[in-house]
């Protein structure tokens, strides 16, 4: 049966390994500094068209990516940066393609939002509104027409959920019980218009109901509460299960896009958001609490920055592609 | 008065089918409703119902014979006293899978064999478009693990054209996979499966529908290898009948040779012959590449020679020379090719001496095949069903301008289907779509024979 709850607060009454709390710290910030330097080269014209950060966001893909294996499959929308450095995805190559550079990962020919990675099993990168949800259900179905024990993570947004396609694709992975976790990130806001405004019903996460898929409301900004329900229905679908949905409750503190002003919404929500529930410094908090030090942490923020730095250096340094990548790639030639 | 019971046409493409069994004996009563016969045709068995009551009185066409032209008298009723009806026509009623076509083989019309392709001369077997089609499937699905078949009836109805008969039953429910109707799912989910290196065979029941997952074969498998840096392939078939059945009007009655043709990243071909059909169709399944695989319902019954010696296989981007002639070059691709060889028949017997090139691979196109041919007539007509406006005519004519243009003794022409949505009506469908004689009439026009 389908059902739908609340995913509860976790960090609380529970000790977790240190260990655990600095690598979800280290990769959360990672993607904050990354996103931050992409927004100022943004900003400096090295970036160019369609730019969509995921600053605020971060614990929805670390947390996910806690519950899989390297064997997965991840494939979400065009606010990708973050799932492909989440997947180990290199940040030279990432940012290289986001100044359309030939280092980049598509040669510079895709852009922020295409991007793929078959060696870390990263499928896109996908630039039309939920058309990733048919293809990660197709990732599914290829899982389990090879026989093997994988999941297919297929992220979108609160505003995919609306495309007829979703719930195409909802049918069919509840018929062959394909081993598909939606993830929706709920971030409150299809660009501008809020999901109130969009969205009949009742939560997100009961959309799969009427296909027996069941669906469950999860903290989004609590990456320890996303890894914990991430576990769940990855076991339950490669017990062979079929699919589950997560609403994973989240904030993008950024406009939609870099040229999205973000006037849909108050000063003080963005604040209240970024002071009360930010990802990264809720487990700064819990490290500090098992006796890490301001220093210790300093380290590895200064870590973190050396990694940005040099991938912006060499997205800044690799050569744009050479006239002959034009024509190549269009057809793979037998 | 005795009413006349007619061979009813039990689909838009029927011209003719056998009597499987009568169901009523002469000298029975019949009342409106009561299933007269079961009638057999290439796609299906159906039953046919009586409309008008009486006592059957003859059969004209006893049970077992094979290609009884639609409106032929098969059987006759004594009136019962009533005034008989004027339009005395009896009425099919649809059985789907209830029962699939018994073994013995369905009544095919016969179309003329096409020349075969001049680089074969081994052993050929007679066969039609449809079998063709699934012989390829069959042969590329026991060679490689990783073909599926999906899409909407292929499995359980065995095709709701017929073409993916016994492939169920082959193969299993795994590899042949009945879709709920949900094209865009479908063909988007079809995609996901060759980006992790499955190689799907998606069937449209018509392309038509392929309109509704457009955004997933273009946006998705055509461009994501680009997009990719080369990184991630499609290799995908999206095949089903295209263009004009008969009677569909024009929600199904649309060409998108130049819609897919128009766009990188995709091959598009469109057999003529059921040989071509079947080395195309293998081609393509084995190509690392999205291809769009456009076959015509009206040449499914249609048979040809087929080479039958060891893995025939016709690569993707060659043209056929048809027909060799001298005084012009006709181009067409899938059933237009029919109508450009009865032309050529016609200019023949007016001492015009035609050359038909069946295109059969629309993207990439053989421009060298057909330049070299208009260097030599100076002369060229092109025919498709499709749209005039950015057809592939109007690729075809700008190939000639690029390509041939001191060649050319006359302003080339495009026949194509005329620019309207399709008329239901008969006679307008009729004016709609290019035949022979307006092939042929162009072709006198460029020879200045008009």
């Amino acid at each position: 049966m389908a059902k739908t709850k609340k995913g509860e607060r976790s960090g609380e009454g529970k000790t977790v390994p240190v260990g655990e709390l600095l690598k979800y710290y280290r990769d959360m910030l990672l993607i904050r500094r990354f996103e931050e330097r992409a927004g100022q080269l943004y900003g400096m014209g090295l970036i160019g068209g369609f730019c969509h950060l995921y600053i605020g966001q971060e614990a929805v893909v670390v947390g996910m990516q806690a519950a899989i294996t390297g064997d997965d499959a991840v494939v979400t929308s065009y606010r990708d940066h973050g799932h492909m450095l989440a997947c180990g995805m290199d940040p030279r190559g990432v940012m290289a393609e986001l100044t359309g550079r030939i280092g980049g990962y598509s040669k510079g020919k895709g852009g922020s939002m295409h991007m793929f990675s078959r060696e870390k099993n990263f499928f896109g990168g996908h630039g039309i509104v939920a058309a990733q949800v048919p293809i990660g259900t197709g990732i599914a179905f290829a899982h389990k027409y090879s026989g093997h024990k994988r999941v297919s993570l297929t992220y979108f947004g609160d505003g995919a959920v609306n495309q007829g396609q979703v719930y195409e694709s909802f049918n069919m992975a509840a018929l062959w019980k394909l081993p598909c976790i939606y993830v929706i990130e709920n971030n409150k806001y299809a660009m501008g218009t809020s999901v109130e405004r969009s969205a009949a019903g009742q939560a997100l996460a009961e959309r799969g109901a009427a296909y027996g898929i069941p669906g469950e409301q999860v903290d989004g900004m609590d990456v320890l509460a996303v890894k914990e329900a991430g576990e769940r229905v990855v076991a339950a679908a490669k017990a062979g299960e079929g699919p589950a949905i997560l609403e994973v409750m989240t904030y993008r503190y950024r406009g939609h896009s870099m040229s999205d002003p973000a006037k849909y919404r108050t000063k003080e929500e963005v604040d209240k958001m970024r002071t009360e529930r930010d990802p990264i410094n809720l487990v700064r908090d819990l490290l500090l609490a098992q006796g890490k030090s301001e220093d210790d942490l300093k380290k590895i923020d200064k870590e973190i920055r050396d990694i940005v730095a040099d991938a912006a250096d060499f997205a800044q340094t690799s050569p744009e592609p050479p006239e002959s990548e034009l024509y190549t790639d269009i057809l793979v030639e037998a | 008065m005795p009413i006349d019971i007619l061979m009813p046409a039990l689909s838009p493409t029927m011209t003719e089918g056998k009597i499987a069994r009568w169901l009523k004996a002469v000298g029975d009563n019949v009342k409106s409703g009561d299933v007269l016969a079961e009638i057999e045709t290439d796609k299906a068995t159906m039953e046919v119902e009586a409309v008008d009551e009486g006592k059957l009185d003859k059969i004209l066409v006893p049970e077992g014979t094979e290609g009884v032209k639609v409106n032929t008298p098969i059987a006759t009723l004594a009136g019962d006293g009533e005034a008989a009806k004027p339009a005395p026509k009896a009425e099919a009623k649809l059985e789907p899978a209830a029962k699939p076509a018994p073994a013995a083989a369905p009544a095919m019309p016969k179309a003329p064999a096409a020349p075969a392709a001049a680089e074969y001369s081994g052993p050929t077997t007679m066969m039609t478009v449809r079998e063709a089609l699934r012989d390829a499937m069959a042969e590329e699905m026991r060679r490689d693990e990783k073909v599926f078949l999906m899409g909407e009836e292929v499995a359980q109805y065995q095709g709701a054209y017929k073409i993916s008969q016994g492939l169920l039953q082959e193969f299993g429910d795994r590899r042949v996979v009945d879709t709920p109707i949900t094209e865009q799912g479908f063909a988007g989910l079809a995609v996901g499966a060759a980006f992790m290196g499955l190689r799907p065979i998606v069937e449209f029941m018509t392309f038509n529908f392929s309109m509704q997952a457009i955004d997933q074969v273009i946006n998705s498998a055509a461009k994501t290898l680009y997009m990719s840096g080369g990184q991630m392939g499609c290799p995908i078939v999206f095949r089903g009948p295209n263009g004009a059945a008969a009677r569909v009007a024009a929600q199904h009655s649309q060409c998108y040779a130049s819609w897919y043709a128009h766009c990188p990243g995709l091959k598009v071909v469109s057999p003529y012959t059921a040989g071509d059909a079947k080395g195309l169709l293998k081609s393509a399944i084995r190509d690392p590449n999205p291809v769009i695989f456009l076959e015509n319902e009206v040449l499914y019954g249609q048979s040809f020679e087929v080479p039958s010696g060891g893995d025939h296989v016709v690569p993707i981007g060659k043209a056929r020379i048809a027909r060799q002639g001298e005084h012009v070059t006709i181009t067409a691709f899938s059933l237009m090719v029919k109508y450009a060889l009865e032309a050529a028949e016609m200019l023949a017997a007016e001492g015009i001496s035609a050359e038909v090139i069946d295109l059969r691979s629309l993207r990439p196109l053989d421009t060298e095949t057909i330049v070299a041919s208009v260097k030599k007539t100076n002369r060229f007509v092109s025919v498709e069903e499709g749209w005039p406006y950015a057809g592939i005519g109007s690729e075809l004519l700008a190939v000639m301008m690029e390509q041939a243009f001191d060649y050319l003794d006359a302003p080339p022409v495009r026949i194509t289907g005329l620019d309207v949505p399709m008329p239901y009506a008969a006679n307008l469908e009729k004016l709609t779509l290019p035949s022979a004689v307006k092939i042929a009439d162009a072709a006198k026009a460029v020879c200045y024979r008009a």
